[in-house]
């Protein structure tokens, strides 16, 4: 498995798959019993790297005893920052995320959503290469989950790799470049979400007359065309035979009211890899 | 480097801001008021009965020396439940993965976080035990042989109870941790005054059994060594408690704490290296 610089990577699997394990060898907390990893080309025994390496962790506690501000220069003095060069990126990182009127409260009053997006911030602090996040928007509200997403892009489009463990599927779905599904430690599945407008799509017609053979003619575009409370589905491979499926059923003398392509969600994907049993 | 004085800095800095610190300096601040307030009360007593001066001399001396010990006793304690949590708590609850995940190096945290505590620890015995000798000048007059020598050893006990807990807290919980070292310093207490007791009884047997609880842990001979460096050349004689001497702990003793410490510590590094996070 291979994380291209640059992207926002999805690590997706059931509990227990591996996962936090996974980053947790890639950053030197847990030592791997076989194999071999490389984090930004150098092994993950090497301290030096993680300089350029940021890290939201999953259970993330930091000392309730600091306040924000101070929190940051703490984690970035480790990271070897310079005092001139906190001064101005504490400010700028605090405002970030949304704390900026909050620098000097002390982490113990915060609330959980507060939390993350402080753990955020002293994962962005010393603007690193990568950034290994696990479960970055649990606990945040909708407004805050967007705000996780607007920097994870924004991160990207400043050239820094973003390596997202996330259970909220539709976060990553809307997040990631790129997903890999793994089941047992084993990678089992990989998807490019950027090329998914070039894949399969479900159908949802509200539609009106629609005769037998109207629905027997749509064999060439669809894949199992029904009714299903009043509303006609059906698969197609790609988007761009829509056109030829609307005038098919306009010429058989079809009312269309409403046309709605759904692509196949990352849930139900999820689910077919990973196997309807195994919960998330 | 860097990264330990970064660790060494914070943990100075939780030090001064959580309550324990001052909980327990205030505690100290309150044993220093009943001493002082006993020893007036002696002082008085003293008047009333026209007392030799050298027989004087020696009680006061002696009332001295449980005020340090009070002073050694508090600071050893102190030292456990502050550092308890430091390692093993970091570790359950996932603080450490955010600061082990930076370029520093997990002997770094560790060293730092040792080297925090071991300045902390400092002051406290610094500031109690000196307002001990001070409380006992400004009443009665008196002063110990040899103070500085006697801190420096309360220091060194201290340091050595944070090397267990370092080291213990690299392999167990924090309630397993405090659990174990208080047992520790049981063990090294008896030991003690096993060694104290075969002083009288001559017993090869009771000398064994004291000198193996003071190899399991020698804490309590750095006390015992420190109280014959401070207290008056009579005192070992006239008196058998942990505040007096009979049988004094050795150079060689002294020299073993420091190997225990040094051996501890480094396996404590080399643990917390070793082990996942």
């Amino acid at each position: 498995m291979q994380v291209s610089r640059g992207e926002i990577f999805g690590f997706l699997g059931p509990n227990g798959a591996g996962k936090s394990t996974s980053i947790k060898m890639l950053l030197g907390l847990v030592k791997p019993t076989g194999g071999r990893a490389t984090v930004l080309g150098a092994p993950v025994t090497d301290v030096d790297v993680r300089r350029r390496v940021g890290f939201l962790p999953e259970d993330f506690r930091f000392y309730d005893w600091l306040t924000a501000a101070e929190l940051l220069q703490f984690h970035g003095r480790l990271c070897g920052m310079p005092a001139a060069r906190l001064r101005e990126r504490v400010p700028e990182v605090l405002e970030l995320v949304g704390l900026a009127p909050h620098r000097d409260r002390r982490l113990r009053g915060f609330s959980k959503g507060m939390l993350q997006r402080i753990g955020l911030a002293q994962a962005l602090v010393h603007e690193p290469e990568i950034i290994f996040l696990d479960e970055p928007t649990s606990g945040l509200d909708p407004m805050g989950r967007r705000m996780v997403r607007d920097i994870l892009r924004a991160q990207r489009d400043r050239g820094a790799t973003v390596f997202l463990n996330s259970h909220l599927l539709g976060e990553v779905e809307i997040t990631c470049d790129r997903v890999v599904f793994i089941k047992d430690g084993e990678v089992v599945a990989s998807q490019d979400l950027r090329a998914r407008s070039q894949e399969e799509v479900r159908v949802v017609v509200h539609a009106r007359n629609v005769s037998d053979a109207a629905l027997a003619g749509l064999g060439p575009w669809c894949t199992s065309p029904h009714f299903e409370s009043e509303r006609l589905l059906f698969t197609v491979r790609s988007k761009e035979v829509l056109p030829d499926v609307v005038r098919h059923l306009v010429a058989a003398g079809a009312d269309i009211l409403e046309l709605t392509p759904e692509r196949v969600p990352l849930e139900e994907l999820f689910v077919k890899i990973m196997g309807e049993d195994r919960g998330l | 480097m860097s990264g330990v004085w970064i660790m060494a800095g914070i943990t100075l800095r939780e030090a001064a801001r959580r309550k324990i610190l001052w909980t327990a300096l205030m505690a100290g601040a309150l044993l220093l008021a009943i001493f002082a307030v006993a020893l007036r009360l002696q002082v008085l007593e003293f008047q009333s009965r026209a007392m030799s001066p050298f027989l004087r001399y020696q009680v006061e001396s002696g009332m001295l020396m449980v005020g340090l010990y009070t002073c050694d006793l508090l600071a050893v304690v102190m030292t456990i439940l502050t550092s308890i949590d430091t390692i093993a708590g970091e570790i359950s609850s996932g603080t450490i993965h955010a600061i082990a995940t930076k370029p520093l190096a997990r002997w770094q945290i560790l060293a730092g976080k040792f080297l925090g505590f071991s300045g902390m620890i400092a002051a406290y015995v610094a500031l109690t035990f000196s307002g001990t000798v001070a409380v006992a000048y400004w009443v009665t007059g008196v002063l110990p042989e040899h103070a500085l020598v006697g801190a420096l050893l309360i220091i060194f006990e201290c340091i050595l109870a944070l090397s267990v807990t370092f080291l213990l807290g690299t392999w167990f919980s924090t309630l397993t941790n405090g659990v174990l070292a208080l047992a520790l310093q049981g063990v090294a207490f008896m030991g003690g005054w096993l060694e104290q007791v075969s002083g009288f009884s001559q017993s090869v047997h009771i000398v064994s059994l004291g000198v193996a609880s003071s190899l399991i842990m020698p804490g309590e001979s750095l006390w015992r060594r420190a109280a014959y460096e401070m207290q008056t050349p009579l005192a070992g004689s006239l008196s058998f408690s942990p505040f007096a001497n009979i049988s004094i702990p050795s150079g060689a003793a002294v020299a073993y704490a420091g190997l225990y410490l040094v051996v501890a510590l480094g396996i404590a590094i080399y643990h917390f290296h070793q082990r996942d996070l």
